[in-house]
């Protein structure tokens, strides 16, 4: 189950060096992030414009309140919280799909997904029953803070339980994850079964994700975990490169197994960890941005890695448009808009390439 | 803390009444348009239906999870939220935008109807109306606790909020639910717990309900009558027995706004059908 083949590395050996064709997508995606960037600017429901507003800061006029709250304070926090959830949560799924070399591996196979489930019902549903002077000092962080401890402390365990001598077992790993995240499960399950009303609604939403509360505080705290983890990634490469062949092979290359799954798992839980403490819980991005650039660019991590960062930010940015602006003044939750654009084109691409995704 | 919060609105709001009203909660908005306001609404959240006429304006959404941009585009110059509207960092930023921003108070008593009255009046600068119309509800409050007066044995009541798979969705205490049938006069049977819970089988037996209260959908989708008394365990019930159902809109029975009074009126008569007719 765990030794699937690659998806497109037939067509990579057919293709022979894509290294070129890594480049000159990977510079499209740069100028994708930037359009959708400017983009995610200029639209929103409250029809401030961008060109003016930086017109008049041209003219050296100070802005109107509306329009300083409404581009500094609203779109951009949430620009910068989709550029950074979206870029962790492709690269999280690269990485765990060549760590398990397993084309449906997902963050979610370290516990970060269940492990951050519950620790958001918890917060939802007993955080009122902290002393005052706690609630007091977390204040409406304590969903964000409990779901990244929840998802952190998950990971953690599942990587003592699966590391025997030294050695991390991904087989282990993905079975002991399997267990952990259906008690994670039956946690929350008890916790929503006491919840009232409003806590259920609550965490409806949270369970579908959403940029709508991106503010600076939380910009600043998810920054320095997810950057230093995309940062951190592309030193993976290599060594994912040398798992595809199998683990005594990789070992043999001079790979050093034990660090590099290491690096990975701690990598993986702590982008996934803080996008979805920030942003809740956002499907199917994880998935769909690195098949669709192995089909492009080949396997190659040293390109795949950079390449999902870059398509999954611009990705999760125009979903965000899309669900500001269809139902405005009101909004989608961003994971509804995710799958719902996510899936139908990855069934699009399994269907029309189907001789070589044959999983 | 919220009357803290109400008079900190209240002072910021500017001299000139505000002209551009957006109402989160059915209630909230319900109020308004009882204090003749209507028109001064641009707009509203999911669960303002009633009067009809307000279904007109741009809906914000979900009033538990609004968007700051999306409350904003309407240009409010003041904004009146049921508690617990939110998400919490959309309403800071509402309120960095500097629209002044009017919580509304939960109730679910007639004293809670009368005070968010008056909240509202006195955030639109309209407290002359707002008196006269809390004196019409505090009249039909009084009649109400007249009838309460008169009532010897108060009906047993089980609201149920839905049906999943044969199982009873049930209100326990402290719910809007909870409120109103206590209003009315009658008794809900579910005190072991609070808020909303599946009931088993036998909870229902044991609480032994007269009547069954559920809210009324108007579009046809509700539980039939005949699902509901052929639940194993009701049809032991004397309400079972008695098929006694009792449906109203959710918004008119849950609301606890200016028309609660006469739900409870209503639901009263629902509930006594034997009592002797009042002038």
């Amino acid at each position: 189950m765990v030794a699937l083949p690659w998806p497109g590395r037939r067509a990579a050996i057919e293709d022979g060096d894509r290294s070129a064709r890594a480049r000159t997508v990977m510079a499209g995606l740069l100028g994708l992030v930037a359009v959708a960037s400017v983009a995610s600017l200029a639209t929103g429901a409250a029809g401030v414009s961008l060109w003016q507003a930086l017109a008049s800061l041209a003219r050296g006029e100070a802005l109107g309140l509306r329009e300083q709250v409404v581009i500094l304070d609203i779109r951009l926090p949430r620009l910068a919280l989709g550029l950074m959830v979206g870029a962790a949560l492709a690269v999280g799924g690269a990485v765990m799909q060549g760590l398990f070399r397993n084309p449906l591996a997902d963050p979610g196979l370290v516990g970060v997904g269940a492990g951050a489930g519950l620790g958001a019902v918890v917060a939802i549903v007993l955080g009122g029953l902290l002393p005052a002077g706690v609630a007091a000092a977390v204040g409406v962080h304590i969903v964000p803070l409990a779901a990244f401890l929840g998802g952190w402390a998950t990971t953690l365990l599942l990587y003592r339980v699966s590391t025997r001598g030294g050695r991390t077992s991904v087989a282990t790993m993905l079975l002991a994850g399997l267990a952990l995240g259906a008690l994670a499960g039956a946690l929350t399950g008890i916790l929503v079964y006491v919840a009232d009303d409003r806590q259920l609604r609550d965490l409806t939403f949270w369970g579908l994700g959403s940029l709508a509360g991106a503010n600076w505080t939380k910009v600043w705290t998810a920054a320095p975990i997810i950057l230093g983890a995309l940062v951190a990634a592309p030193f993976l490469a290599r060594a994912l490169n040398g798992l595809a062949l199998g683990e005594a092979a990789a070992a043999h290359m001079g790979v050093p197994v034990q660090r590099a799954k290491t690096l990975a798992i701690l990598t993986v839980a702590a982008a996934t960890g803080a996008a979805v403490a920030v942003s809740g819980g956002i499907g199917f991005v994880g998935i769909v941005v690195p098949h669709l650039l192995r089909l492009a660019i080949g396997p190659d991590h040293r390109f795949l890695l950079p390449a999902a960062g870059l398509l999954g930010a611009a990705l999760l940015v125009l979903s965000d448009i899309v669900a500001r602006s269809i139902i405005a003044p009101a909004e989608l939750p961003i994971g509804i808009v995710t799958a719902v654009l996510g899936a139908p084109v990855f069934l699009w691409i399994l269907l029309r390439r189907r001789g070589v995704v044959d999983l | 803390m919220i009357r803290a919060a109400l008079v900190l609105a209240l002072l910021a709001t500017p001299a000139a009444a505000a002209e551009r009203v957006v109402s989160l909660g059915g209630a909230i908005t319900e109020i308004v348009v009882a204090l003749g306001q209507g028109d001064r609404l641009v707009a509203r959240d999911a669960t303002s239906t009633w009067p009809e006429t307000v279904t007109a304006l741009p809906d914000v959404g979900y009033m538990r999870a609004l968007s700051a941009e999306g409350v904003l585009s309407v240009a409010p110059d003041l904004i009146l939220a049921a508690e617990g509207a939110g998400p919490a960092e959309a309403v800071s930023m509402l309120r960095a935008a500097r629209v002044p921003y009017v919580e509304v108070p939960e109730a679910t008593d007639g004293a809670g109807v009368l005070h968010r009255i008056s909240a509202v009046a006195g955030a639109l600068g309209v407290a002359e109306r707002g008196a006269a119309l809390a004196e019409a509800v505090a009249a039909d409050l009084a009649r109400l606790e007249g009838l309460r007066a008169e009532v010897a044995r108060p009906a047993r009541v089980l609201f149920v909020l839905s049906m999943q798979g044969g199982r009873l969705m049930a209100s326990g205490t402290g719910t809007a639910a909870d409120g109103i049938i206590r209003m009315a006069g009658g008794a809900n049977v579910i005190t072991d717990f609070a808020g909303y819970r599946l009931l088993s089988d036998e909870a229902v037996l044991a609480a032994a309900p007269d009547v069954v209260l559920m809210m009324d959908r108007g579009d046809g989708h509700a539980v039939a009558a005949d699902d509901l008394f052929a639940h194993p365990a009701l049809v032991a019930t004397a309400a079972g027995r008695d098929r006694r159902l009792v449906r109203m809109d959710g918004l008119l029975l849950l609301g606890f706004g200016p028309r609660t009074a006469q739900a409870a009126l209503a639901l009263h008569r629902a509930l006594y059908p034997l009592a002797p007719a009042e002038g």
